[in-house]
């Protein structure tokens, strides 16, 4: 049993990561791996609605209509949204410029809805809460990845919260923190990771 | 006028939404292997789009400002949203079967697109006019079907040609969808 809540947790972090396995999530995982402090509160952000709308789900999934669950779902992660959308505004106002209309678009990513869907309706509370922070922490592990890399490449330095953390003697190839690099360096690592996929099965 | 010219070239080429916002991508690499499905999505796009442009401005203008209550917009602009596509489907099977049956299937997909939502929040962050939201809501639309024919075209080829293992479907989509997004970078000084 042990062994089995460990596995509800670290399924969302490797085996099933929502946005490497899954390709799920896409929007705001590309939009705003531009920097690390981005990476930072976007992941934050999707954890704490992530969890949330979990146990709510969870709680009421035997109350719901079937019919009707859909909607009822979606009213309990925009509430959880607003809650995270005013919190920065009030407390986080720099985080919330730059993440813009991404923040509200949190409703939309489409891991919320589809663990609310596919596991917090039909399991237990304790359960569900670790799902949810498994697939948020993978959703942030991947996210910081990416905007590692490009952070890296795009500036030559990679800060957090205005510190400097690492600096490369390169030429910034801008075009990383930019559209392009964001699709690139995603298209790389997909590729990648199914090669070491394959080779393991081999 | 110039002021709508800008939103249009701006929502088309220069912030294009897929390629540029990152907005519908899950129905850009879903619908985009073949052109004559992503032909359908883009026009139930442009529909919905430009549908929940205006109405989401009409919540919003007012019926939550008079009341004080913009920080609903968030669950207010997704059951607006929802809602309407319902109304859509429901509206289309009765009146007009044959645009039903092209439309029909994407029309559920459309209620968690991103890029629809994204409009609607767009609109108020910019404070459009109502002119200017309708102007905006067709316009994005429209982006949004350029880009998934051009991306549609180019994986119908992409099958026929030989990609490494590892890479083939998706990876390569995405390498594509970046160069693409590059070309369109050259966009970016047409409008300030």
């Amino acid at each position: 049993m042990q062994q089995n809540n460990f596995w509800e947790l670290a399924k969302g972090i490797f085996k099933k990561n929502p946005v490497f396995c899954l390709v799920l999530g896409l929007c705001p995982f590309l939009a705003v791996s531009t920097s690390l402090d981005n990476a930072i509160g976007m992941g934050g952000a999707t954890i704490f609605v992530l969890v949330c709308s979990n146990v709510i789900i969870s709680l009421i999934r035997e109350k719901v209509p079937d019919k009707i669950r859909i909607p009822i779902f979606i009213v309990v992660i925009a509430s959880f949204v607003t809650i995270v959308s005013l919190f920065m505004q009030a407390y986080l106002p720099a985080l919330n410029k730059a993440l813009g209309i991404y923040v509200p678009l949190i409703v939309v990513n489409c891991i919320i809805l589809g663990r609310a869907e596919a596991f917090a309706s039909k399991n237990n509370l304790f359960r569900s809460v670790l799902d949810g922070l498994g697939m948020g922490i993978g959703f942030s592990f991947a996210l910081l990845l990416i905007s590692f890399i490009r952070e890296l490449l795009g500036t030559g330095s990679l800060k957090v919260f205005g510190v400097t953390l690492l600096t490369v003697p390169i030429e910034p190839a801008i075009v990383f923190i930019l559209a392009p690099g964001a699709l690139l360096v995603m298209g790389l690592l997909l590729g990648l990771f199914r090669h070491i996929g394959n080779r393991r099965k081999a | 006028m110039e002021n709508l010219l800008a939103i249009i070239i701006g929502a088309i080429f220069v912030n294009n939404f897929i390629l540029t916002r990152f907005l519908g991508l899950c129905p850009f690499f879903g619908v985009s292997r073949r052109t004559k499905p992503a032909l359908g999505m883009g026009l139930a796009v442009i529909f919905v789009m430009t549908l929940s442009s205006v109405v989401t401005w009409i919540m919003y203008n007012l019926i939550l400002i008079p009341l004080g209550l913009q920080y609903l917009q968030i669950i207010v602009f997704i059951l607006v949203i929802a809602t309407l596509v319902q109304f859509v489907e429901l509206f289309l099977k009765k009146a007009n079967p044959v645009l039903y049956k092209t439309l029909g299937i994407y029309l559920p997909l459309i209620t968690t697109n991103c890029a629809i939502l994204g409009v609607a929040f767009l609109n108020v962050q910019e404070s459009y006019s109502f002119i200017a939201a309708l102007v905006f809501g067709i316009s994005a639309g429209v982006g949004f079907l350029l880009a998934l024919l051009l991306m549609s075209g180019i994986r119908e080829r992409l099958e026929l040609s030989k990609v490494p293992k590892a890479f083939s479907g998706l990876p390569i989509a995405f390498i594509v969808a970046a160069l693409m997004s590059m070309a369109f970078l050259a966009f970016s000084g047409m409008i300030q």
